[in-house]
């Protein structure tokens, strides 16, 4: 069944995380995208993981997972060959998404001015780390130093020590997510009323603006003046946040209006019948959160993670083990709902990755082709954008 | 002709709580998308609206400023409209009131899903289904109407009826074991909300091109989102590493799960305002020409410029003892001039901003990231973040502050859904209409 955006084509200058990202969930929805690459190919190549840490740019494993059902084209854009066939193949698509820093496309004469051109309804995306016109446009950024900046990183650990990050890129695919919200209305605007524009999507503020944390953070400060800190060890919320037990950890949270679910999970004991606990407040005061805590651990050390959440969810307490990797692909609801996706792969073989992200009935996420090899598709690209030999062959021959 | 916003023509009911939905309606709010949210005066939906709806100023006090740091400390007549940890997501939305548990509200909601094209929410599983509130149901009213539901774990499967805010998904998806100090166990995991974050904008994702399917065949659909499986691309690189080698990722704090190093958040200069007593600088030296740059910004001490620094799988057997010597440079820093200082040498680096400060940074004033809105009930005027796309052409501005409860009520029953002056008065007595939550709701 085909995907909702069979028929959109879109050229996809990105290399790394964030607008990769973008251009793979559009792919995986049906949009034929054709991935440029420069020679040597996206740096994401280059990083890891690798199948018995052997580097090979063919089978990245960042590559592979943010390159599903694209097609790839090598093109050098520092030859004018180069940009003139990038410009044509331009006119022949619906949007393009790219993430040079702020100004390089312009000086290679392929921004928006060239590329609006040649089709006045065509749009440029670009996912930039600070956007294209900050007075922080040429400075350079990771998923740790741009969500450090924008996001609520300096809120997360403990007070003791340093603010410590998300894993890994989680930063850089949540703006992905948001670059791929601002390509589907980039096209809306282009279907609808011919109008082309150059959207700019920029990290920092993807995070600024974005649903976790940081907005708030910022707001209690503007209304009240309270700054938010980073917890001291010994002074975390009670029944709010990750806690042990026999063979790993739960998250938990328990407090709040609800604490008679909290007892249910627990079999209702009898030192949590106690009306103190039920007063509003009440595990606001340390002392008495000292003493529910203490009465709760040996508890929690008699269940394993899988027991806890059993019980929680038939009290409704909110819930849920901390599962390692191995846990999740072992797991028999995600198994049982066909979550996963089986890449086949000339290079690195056969892959079980993660699957969809939604559930489109009538237009389906598929994995329809592998992601590409380095430049495996240029000739048959250019060929659709109507270039002839002679033209291909400039382009794709080694200077 | 005029220019249309991107999603303008586009009508988006709102039945959602908590973030993640909250979060997918804001973006098609931003995008033009006439977003309205159904409120029920007899229902105080769990957090969505705060926690009590009337918390005493000292109850206020002792919460966390996230729960607790209303206006100028004081809770007010109406609290739930300005709650902070969820007001800044309400701008740009309608709101109108009906309680519809009852078979008249149900009707009022039927009708409003006539004259949409889709309904976002993100209930606990079966939450509405108990209301009767099924994508059978809304089909009754518009054939053609676009949903989302966006359970935890998904409608089907084990989990399907397990309840969950975006810190338990991320907790079953792995995030929560992964991410924070090597040296700490995973109980200084702080929660967070990057699920919420991520359901949320790939919710107005799937919206979107439910809606463009919709435009070319003429059919809409369900779609389902489990926030759970949703997550998973946030630990993509995690996922690759087991499939390929069967290896579990491990804590590692703020180094690079690519080897990049030095990889870190160092400390600055303290704080100057009483407020701020910690300030740090995030590093990050992705090549050897970053960290050649590194070492010059550093003044080239002599431990920097040995060559078994220059390539990364060098530095890497050295991580620790290099993050030290930083640490102890960083340290006489003021973080905002060793950022200017770091990108003037092509170091990526930049200061880890807390809440208090992101406001008076040029980059925000510049973009214009936080702008003063004047919310309904005359609470007063504060600088609240604004739409973070950039559509130049057809540019996203905030044309209505943080809706308060039941602020569109007149609109909605009036001129959307057409009722008499009669009929409007009937829904107004039997307490379909207000802007306050019910005397029974604490």
């Amino acid at each position: 069944m085909p995907g909702p955006l069979t028929g959109v084509r879109i050229l996809d200058l990105t290399v790394g995380i964030a607008g990769p990202y973008a251009t793979k969930l559009l792919a995986d929805y049906g949009a034929g995208v054709l991935k440029v690459e420069p020679p040597g190919g996206d740096l994401s190549r280059r990083l890891g993981p690798f199948r018995a840490d052997t580097p090979n740019p063919e089978a990245s494993g960042t590559f592979l997972y943010f390159n599903t059902n694209k097609r790839s084209l090598m093109i050098d854009l520092k030859r004018p060959a180069g940009v003139e066939a990038l410009l044509r193949l331009a006119a022949t698509v619906d949007l393009v998404v790219e993430s040079f820093r702020p100004g390089v496309l312009d000086r290679l004469g392929a921004g928006f001015a060239a590329l609006n051109a040649r089709k006045p309804s065509l749009s440029l995306v670009s996912v930039t780390n600070f956007g294209q016109d900050s007075p922080y446009r040429d400075y350079k950024g990771t998923d740790l130093t741009l969500y450090g900046f924008g996001g609520e990183m300096y809120t997360m650990g403990v007070a003791e020590r340093e603010p410590v990050k998300m894993y890994g890129t989680a930063a850089l695919v949540e703006t992905g997510a948001s670059a791929a919200v601002a390509a589907m209305g980039a096209l809306f605007v282009s279907q609808r009323q011919g109008i082309g524009q150059h959207v700019d999507v920029s990290i920092v503020d993807s995070h600024l603006g974005g649903a976790d944390r940081r907005h708030v953070s910022a707001i209690a400060y503007e209304f009240s003046g309270r700054k938010t800190p980073r917890t001291p060890v010994n002074a975390r919320a009670v029944l709010r946040g990750p806690y042990p037990c026999a063979d790993g950890y739960v998250e938990l949270t328990g407090a709040g209006a609800r604490l008679d679910r909290f007892a249910k999970m627990l079999g209702n004991p009898e030192w949590l019948a106690d009306p103190k606990w039920y007063r509003t407040g009440a595990l606001l005061d340390s002392e008495l959160g000292e003493e529910l805590e203490a009465n709760f651990y040996p508890w929690l050390y008699a269940h394993t993670k899988r027991e806890i959440w059993a019980k929680a969810q038939e009290a409704r307490v909110l819930c849920g083990p901390l599962l390692t990797i191995d846990e999740i692909a072992r797991d028999e609801h995600f198994r049982a709902r066909g979550f996963w996706a089986r890449l086949d792969h000339p290079v690195a073989g056969q892959i079980e990755m993660p699957g969809r992200p939604f559930i489109l009935p009538k237009s389906p996420w598929e994995l329809r082709r592998p992601p590409p090899l380095l430049g495996q598709h240029t000739v048959e690209i250019l060929r659709e954008a109507g270039l002839d030999d002679a033209e291909i062959t400039a382009v794709t021959e080694v200077s | 002709m005029t220019v249309r916003l991107p999603l303008e023509g586009v009508r988006v009911v709102d039945l959602c709580v908590v973030w993640a939905g909250t979060f997918a309606t804001l973006l098609l709010a931003d995008l033009g998308a006439e977003v309205i949210k159904v409120e029920n005066p007899f229902v105080l939906p769990p957090m969505t609206r705060g926690a009590l709806a009337h918390p005493s100023k000292e109850y206020a006090a002792a919460l966390p400023p996230a729960a607790g740091g209303y206006p100028n400390n004081d809770p007010g007549a109406r609290p739930w409209n300005v709650h902070p940890t969820f007001v800044s997501l309400y701008r740009n939305k309608k709101s109108f009131t009906v309680d519809w548990r009852r078979p008249e509200g149900m009707e009022v909601l039927g009708k409003l899903i006539a004259k949409s094209d889709a309904v976002v929410e993100n209930n606990a599983t079966e939450t509405l289904e108990r209301l009767g509130v099924t994508y059978e149901w809304l089909r009754q009213w518009r054939d053609d109407i676009v949903m989302i539901r966006m359970a935890a774990y998904g409608s089907s499967g084990p989990y399907a009826q397990a309840r969950a805010l975006g810190v338990h998904l991320e907790s079953v998806m792995g995030h929560t074991l992964i991410r924070g100090y090597d040296d700490l166990d995973p109980t200084t995991s702080t929660p967070i909300f990057s699920g919420d974050y991520l359901a949320g904008a790939q919710s107005a994702l799937a919206v979107m091109m439910a809606l463009w399917h919709r435009d070319r065949t003429g059919e809409g659909q369900l779609i389902e989102m489990a926030q759970a499986e949703n997550a998973s691309a946030m630990l993509a690189q995690g996922f690759m590493d087991y499939a390929l080698n069967g290896r579990e990722p491990e804590r590692i704090g703020n180094r690079s799960i690519y080897g990049f190093c030095p990889s870190g958040v160092f400390p600055c200069r303290g704080g100057d305002v009483a407020l701020v007593e910690d300030r740090w600088v995030s590093i990050c030296v992705t090549s050897d020409d970053e960290w050649h740059g590194l070492v010059v910004a550093m003044g080239s001490p002599e431990w920097a410029t040995a060559a078994s620094l220059a390539s990364q799988t060098g530095r890497r057997a050295q991580e620790a003892e290099i993050e030290a010597a930083i640490g102890a440079w960083t340290k006489g820093w003021d973080d905002y001039d060793l950022f200017h200082h770091l990108q003037a040498h092509g170091v990526p680096a930049a200061p880890i901003l807390d809440g208090t400060r992101a406001f008076d940074d040029p980059h925000v004033q510049a973009r214009g990231v936080y702008q003063p809105m004047t919310p309904f009930d005359q609470i007063g005027t504060y600088r609240f973040v604004t739409p973070f796309l950039r559509f130049p052409a057809t540019p996203l501005t905030v044309h209505q502050p943080p809706v308060a409860m039941g602020e569109h009520n007149d609109y909605v029953y009036r001129e959307l859904l057409d009722y008499s002056e009669a009929e409007y008065q009937g829904f107004k007595d039997r307490g379909h209409v207000s802007m306050d939550f019910d005397a029974s709701i604490a």
